[in-house]
């Protein structure tokens, strides 16, 4: 695991790991990898809790497991910010690993495609190949939003891109 | 969450836009004829003659731009049959020479085809284009992104297409260039299970050439920018049983390959990791910081130019169609190989395909020693010009390195220049501690209303 913060990955070998090779359209495996989906979520979310680093939200928002949205935040200077999450699970997933979107960002920073899908670093996608199919929705946010949220929230901070809901006109908590 | 438009809507909303038009074109005229009053008006008003002058110059102009104006937006109409006729006004005259040259057997046969081109950016938009001047007979268009100026430095869109989605854009450009084309334009992101599912059925469809074999569809050009939707499209093709061809632009901009995947005779996008041209930029002085991609229209326009290539090449059977060619931009190196189906792919659809390809050989080595057996009566019947042996097509294996496609295959198995974008994934290993240890609950219902407490 070169290239990742020994907190990432501490944090990491401590989700539980999935079984199931399937995806959205596979029928009953893909509900049997969806009970995995949120063992290791429940699990991920609850290390948070009890380690004071209570972070995301999130939720399936169809009944198929398919569609998932929530919240993140991150603390900057003592202030929270807080933005919408979303993504889509692929049909070949857990072959490729969701796209993770922050719609409330697209179009403020660079390290971001369009649609608001976080640039993920180039060490994410070799490490999520190479565990396919053991990493989940859990291990995404962990490798994924977590690494990004740390590296762009300061910079578009501190650049004045965004601002936090307190301070007058925001557009962060729209 | 989609948008068809087969040739009939098109022409519906071409109508449309062209009264819009000529509605713009009145209003103008009217204006500058109230100018002309104006004008005229004015100069009476004047008392001194000396200043009537520069008075009759501007109303000179203003007459001048009124014919303007009224001068009509020139629209070919559409064209019945190929001519190979050489006049100013036939469209394809310089393309029918390619039959009367020799090079292609018959080239009006592109009216028949069907191409889906996904993912309409820098590739898949100049792939459009071509294939449009070239007379294709149908193209599917798919991309779910909108036309920014971000794309002004790419070629084919236009910032006054700017907010417009791609797919849209494309189909207005395309339909002017050429009307013959059918077209239609689908707006959605192929790797969710929705769009995924429109995107089969528009593939299956066969209203264009109902006796066709198979699918909808000839060829599929895969032009996207990312894994996820490579690996959505080789899905799609690997369960239709449907050739494709594969492109990609490397993010540093400097490198491109395209790859030609035939279901069960060749390696699957999933048979093994990507397989990426190395531009020779070691990934540690790569300045990633801030930026996501580069892109240049030099290497687009020449990878869009290299896959539509291969496409005629594979539609209208002439030359040598490549399985994989990369293009290394700093070097001017183009290296080229071949993959075999991995035996132990992930992909179900991939697995079927390669048994249905095993069990087809006996088939296929009948039909290839038929097809021998006549060239050979051909050739003894006409005597051979001296440098007709250049048109047998002897594939020269030599010359292409072969590699099977095994995820666990040494790396230095590759060409030099190559290299894979991503590992494998480890040998499956079964984490049983893993499961038993939370594995008191079950029941989803009840792991997603534990969920929900947690968050709320
Ligand atoms: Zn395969």
């Amino acid at each position: 695991m070169e290239g990742w913060d020994p907190n990432t990955k501490s944090t990491l070998t401590q989700i539980p790991l999935l079984a199931t090779k399937a995806g959205p359209r596979d029928g009953a495996t893909w509900t049997q990898r969806l009970k995995e989906e949120y063992k290791a979520l429940i699990a991920y979310t609850q290390m948070n809790k009890s380690n004071d680093n209570d972070w995301f939200r999130i939720s399936a928002a169809n009944p198929e497991g398919t569609r998932w949205t929530g919240k993140c935040w991150y603390v900057h200077n003592l202030l929270k910010y807080e933005f919408d999450l979303q993504f889509d699970i692929p049909v070949t997933y857990p072959s490729t690993a969701p796209e993770i979107e922050l719609p409330q960002l697209d179009g403020k920073t660079q390290k971001m495609y369009r649609g608001g899908k976080i640039c993920l670093t180039v060490h994410f996608k070799p490490l999520w190949a190479k565990n396919c199919p053991r990493f989940g929705i859990a291990h995404a946010l962990c490798l994924g939003l977590a690494p990004w949220l740390a590296a762009e929230i300061p910079i578009l901070v501190d650049s004045g891109m965004i601002k936090h809901k307190d301070d007058a006109t925001s557009s962060t908590d729209s | 969450m989609h948008r068809c438009d087969r040739r009939d809507v098109a022409e519906e909303e071409e109508e449309e836009e062209f009264s819009l038009a000529q509605k713009k074109q009145l209003v103008m005229e009217a204006e500058l004829k109230q100018v002309l009053n104006d004008l005229d008006s004015l100069k009476h008003s004047l008392l001194d003659p000396s200043h009537h002058a520069p008075i009759d110059k501007l109303q000179s102009r203003i007459e001048h731009l009124t014919t303007l104006a009224k001068s009509e937006p020139v629209r070919r109409s559409k064209v019945k049959d190929m001519s190979a006729e050489v006049v100013d006004s036939n469209p394809y005259s310089r393309l029918m020479a390619l039959q009367r040259m020799g090079i292609v057997q018959n080239y009006e046969r592109i009216r028949e085809f069907s191409v889906a081109i996904v993912g309409i950016g820098g590739v898949g938009s100049v792939a459009a284009e071509m294939l449009t001047r070239c007379g294709i007979g149908r193209l599917l268009l798919y991309d779910y992104d909108k036309v920014e100026l971000a794309n002004m430095n790419r070629l084919f869109f236009r910032p006054e297409q700017v907010g417009m989605t791609k797919t849209d854009a494309a189909v207005q450009t395309l339909s002017d260039i050429n009307p013959d084309v059918v077209l239609e334009s689908y707006t959605l992101n192929i790797t969710t299970v929705q769009g995924f599912e429109t995107f089969m059925s528009s593939l299956k469809n066969k209203y264009f050439r109902p006796a066709k074999e198979g699918s909808g569809v000839d060829l599929v050009l895969s032009c996207v920018d990312n894994y996820e939707a490579r690996m959505a499209v080789n899905q799609a093709c690997n369960e239709l049983n449907q050739t494709w061809m594969e492109s990609g632009v490397s993010e540093d901009a400097v490198s491109g390959h395209i790859q030609l995947l035939i279901p069960g005779e060749t390696a699957c996008f999933a048979c093994a990791p990507p397989l990426v041209v190395a531009s020779g930029v070691d990934e540690r002085t790569l300045k990633r910081e801030g930026v996501c991609a580069a892109s240049l229209p030099t290497t687009m326009g020449v990878v869009a130019g290299l896959l539509v290539q291969n496409t005629l090449k594979l539609l209208l059977q002439f030359g040598h169609v490549s399985l994989y060619l990369g293009y290394n931009s700093l070097k001017d190196y183009f290296p080229t190989m071949e993959m075999r189906p991995n035996p132990q792919c992930s992909n179900a659809a991939c697995l079927e395909r390669q048994k249905e390809y095993i069990l087809a050989k006996p088939a296929r080595d009948a039909a290839a020693k038929t097809k021998m057996e006549a060239e050979a009566l051909l050739a003894t019947e006409i005597p051979l010009h001296a440098d007709n042996e250049w048109n047998i097509s002897v594939v020269d294996d030599s010359e292409l390195e072969k590699t099977y496609a095994t995820g666990s295959g040494p790396a230095d198995a590759l060409p030099e220049g190559l290299t894979h974008e991503l590992p494998s994934a480890d040998e499956f290993q079964k984490f049983p501690d893993a499961d038993t240890t939370t594995a008191t609950i079950d029941d989803l219902e009840e792991l997603r209303k534990q969920l929900d407490a947690l968050n709320a």
